[in-house]
């Protein structure tokens, strides 16, 4: 498989009043062709902001600072606000979190996906009314592939009018609308009930798989990537601290961080047995000193892990951020 | 022997008609958010409340505390009839009666201190006051895990997790027997949530207290509950012991509902089935079994007759009219 997104040794940072708050801190990733990477971390761990950070959608006081982010061999960095507005939309999409403030309010949903159409797609034809019912067709033809029954007349209606799960397939059908290379899906099920939710991901796979396209599942729920999911990359405190195969990663952990989680995650089986909670909170990303992040929380923590920690080698197609390694194989 | 028992509880929520509607002579909407439900509770047990949301769970946890009225139907705890008590008898026994709330962020009064927020139980039920009340405050405190120097400090100083214990300490201070925790975790981030969890458990166990334990996340309802109930759109489909009804699920709802929660670990044993279409609206409920719009094993009869609920095993009840086909939706599928 060829990569097709390539980033680097990427910072982002957010000036705040009381101080530098660096959300992103040397996270580099790999997604290849038509590949599924699940990207997992508690809130504030930094995944918005890394993805946000690859579409070009970080806002002031927020800034890339560092490093390099290359699509299908283009340099990302490089481009001009333009041609950035370019690459979004046709070759990489990117869902919200928030479905409902991230539609237009004020417009239909007709509207919307036609807007999206018209910026994007070329193979519109140019006659105006062989255009217009070109545009309806398409329309119509992505809300039945998010399977919204009667697209026909839904097009004229407005966001506040779907219930919660529709909106989230709309935004899907809104970013799939030009066929991009990449989806990025920034915790698509999150506000979503095990149904619906179940919905979208199936849905989210099915399309995946029927237009060859990349995602990158954003989330916090394991479980989710552990059924959709061909890589994860375990992301704590602006960093990433595992990455790896799904099965390799969640059947048999090595950064502490990782294991912990995965034994905070309540499961029928375990009735009876206590839960091993991870102690302590994330810690405040704001001058955070040049040593393991994990330090204060983890079980295995040693003075010697006072030290800035590279990702190493943790077995074939696996890193990991952390010393003892040794103690996790 | 049941602490709390639920017997035909309804609640109904009237919405407000605007000017223009009623003008034109719009009639007043009626939401039915918890239908008949009859259920109880023994001393000492987790009894887990499971459902989708807008399902009725917060609704029926309230309407047990008469936090909010119930329409119809009764509450007995521990004897006493709690629908039919006076207002001061009612506050009286709401000191054995205490709730925890799901939002740790909307659930605490931001201009007061922890110690006050925590206090006021103590104040209300005149169980102490003055130098006393704030010793028994510093005591829960330091009992959920936070430091005596943190006590006169605000809410938002607070993280998601912190301020979640601090909703349980103030659950806890007036020493109560029957807590429903209402999605206690439900807002936490995983790791804060086991601690929570294991928090929740360890009092459990050690003030012998009995908990209504409500969420939509079956593995942590699996993990605490001795027994489940399953609601959907109101009603309770579904109740037994947590094992027969994880493990032998009999409502259709209950089993598709089992086979959407994403699995960790080893691939799915069992098939999948795929639910279509969204919850409907509890303002415009579906006639005859709710579940009818949705269900694969639908038929005929469904849409008209509401199932009557039977006994499908020991303690184990469910409500659908082809309990005594033994489908199984799971086994069904690929
Ligand atoms: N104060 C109210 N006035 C009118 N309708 C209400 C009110 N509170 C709740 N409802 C309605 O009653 C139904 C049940 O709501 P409830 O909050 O009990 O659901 P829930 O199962 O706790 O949901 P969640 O999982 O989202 O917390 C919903 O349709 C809701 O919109
Ligand atoms: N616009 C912003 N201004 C300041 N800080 C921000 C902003 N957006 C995100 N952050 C901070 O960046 C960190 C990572 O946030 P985010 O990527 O949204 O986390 P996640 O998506 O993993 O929950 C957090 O500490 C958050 O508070
Ligand atoms: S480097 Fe040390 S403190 Fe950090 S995760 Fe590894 S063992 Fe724990
Ligand atoms: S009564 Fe009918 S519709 Fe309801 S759950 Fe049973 S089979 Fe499905
Ligand atoms: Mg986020
Ligand atoms: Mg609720």
């Amino acid at each position: 498989m060829t990569v097709l997104l390539e980033v680097t040794n990427l910072r982002t940072e957010f000036s705040a009043r009381a101080g530098l708050v660096r959300a992103v801190d040397g996270v580099s990733l790999q997604i290849s062709r038509g590949e599924c990477l699940g990207v997992v971390g508690e809130s504030g761990s930094g995944k918005s902001v890394t993805f946000s950070s690859i579409m070009g959608l970080v806002r002031p006081p927020g800034r890339v600072t560092q490093g390099t982010i290359f699509f299908d061999g283009r340099d990302l960095r490089g481009m001009s606000p333009e041609e950035m507005r370019g690459v979004r939309g046709r070759d990489i999409a990117m869902t919200m979190q928030d479905a409902l403030t991230a539609l237009n309010p004020a417009l239909t949903i007709g509207e919307q996906l036609a807007e999206v159409l018209v910026a994007h797609d070329e193979t519109l034809p140019t006659g105006r009314a062989a255009r217009r019912v070109a545009i309806k067709d398409r329309c119509v033809e992505m809300l039945g592939l998010v399977g919204i029954p009667s697209p026909d007349s839904r097009l004229r209606q407005y966001p506040h009018e779907f219930s919660g799960g529709m909106r989230q397939r709309i935004m899907i059908a809104i970013a799939l609308a030009c066929r991009p290379k990449l989806l990025i899906a920034d915790e698509p099920t999150t506000a979503l009930d095990v149904t619906i939710q179940a919905q979208v991901l199936e849905l989210i796979s099915d399309i995946r798989a029927r237009m060859g396209m990349a995602v990158a599942l954003i989330t916090h729920d394991l479980g989710v990537v552990a059924e959709h999911c061909d890589r994860v990359m375990v992301m704590y405190a602006g960093q990433v601290v595992e990455e790896g195969p799904t099965e390799d990663v969640i059947g048999h952990p090595r950064h502490p961080y990782t294991r912990g989680l995965l034994a905070s995650i309540p499961r029928p089986a375990m009735r009876g047995q206590p839960l091993t909670p991870i102690k302590g909170q994330v810690p405040n990303l704001m001058g955070l000193a040049p040593q393991c992040r994990f330090h204060s929380r983890c079980p295995l923590a040693e003075p010697s892990c006072l030290v800035e920690v590279p990702m190493l080698s943790a077995g074939p197609g696996r890193r990991a951020r952390c010393l003892r390694l040794e103690e996790t194989v | 022997m049941s602490l709390l028992q639920v017997t035909n509880l309804s609640k109904q929520y009237e919405g407000r008609l605007s000017l223009a509607q009623r003008l034109t002579g719009g009639r007043k909407t009626v939401v039915r958010a918890v239908s008949d439900v009859s259920l109880h509770v023994n001393k000492g047990e987790v009894l887990g409340l499971i459902g989708e949301s807008g399902c009725g769970k917060s609704t029926l946890g309230r309407a047990i505390l008469r936090l909010h009225e119930p329409t119809e139907g009764k509450v007995e705890f521990d004897g006493t009839d709690v629908t039919a008590l006076s207002p001061p008898a009612l506050k009286a026994i709401r000191r054995r009666m205490q709730i925890i709330f799901q939002d740790p962020y909307a659930s605490l009064n931001p201009r007061r201190t922890v110690a006050e927020i925590v206090g006021l139980p103590l104040a209300l039920h005149g169980i102490a006051s003055g130098e006393e009340a704030r010793a028994i405050t510093t005591q829960v405190l330091k009992r959920v895990g936070l430091q005596p120097d943190q006590i006169d400090r605000y809410p938002h100083q607070f993280s998601g997790g912190q301020r979640q214990r601090i909703g349980i300490a103030r659950a806890l201070v007036s020493n109560p027997e029957f807590i429903v925790c209402d999605e206690p975790v439900s807002a936490l981030d995983v790791s804060i949530q086991a601690q929570i969890i294991a928090l929740l458990l360890e009092l459990k166990q050690e003030l012998g207290l009995t908990y209504l334990f409500i969420s939509h996340d079956i593995s942590v309802i699996g993990y605490l509950s001795d027994r489940v109930a399953v609601m959907y759109l109101g009603e309770i489909v579904e109740t037994g012991p947590v094992a027969s009804v994880l493990d032998n699920p009999r409502h259709p709802y209950t089993q598709s509902l089992l086979s959407a929660v994403p699995e960790i670990g080893a691939k799915r044993a069992k098939g999948r089935v795929r639910l279509q279409g969204d919850l409907p609206s509890p303002l415009n409920p579906p006639s005859g079994c709710k579940f009818h719009t949705r269900c694969p094993l639908a038929i005929p009869i469904c849409q008209t007759l509401v199932p009557l609920t039977q006994a499908v095993g020991a303690e184990h009840h469910a409500a659908c009219h082809r309990l005594h086909e033994g489908l199984n939706l799971l086994e069904g599928a690929q």
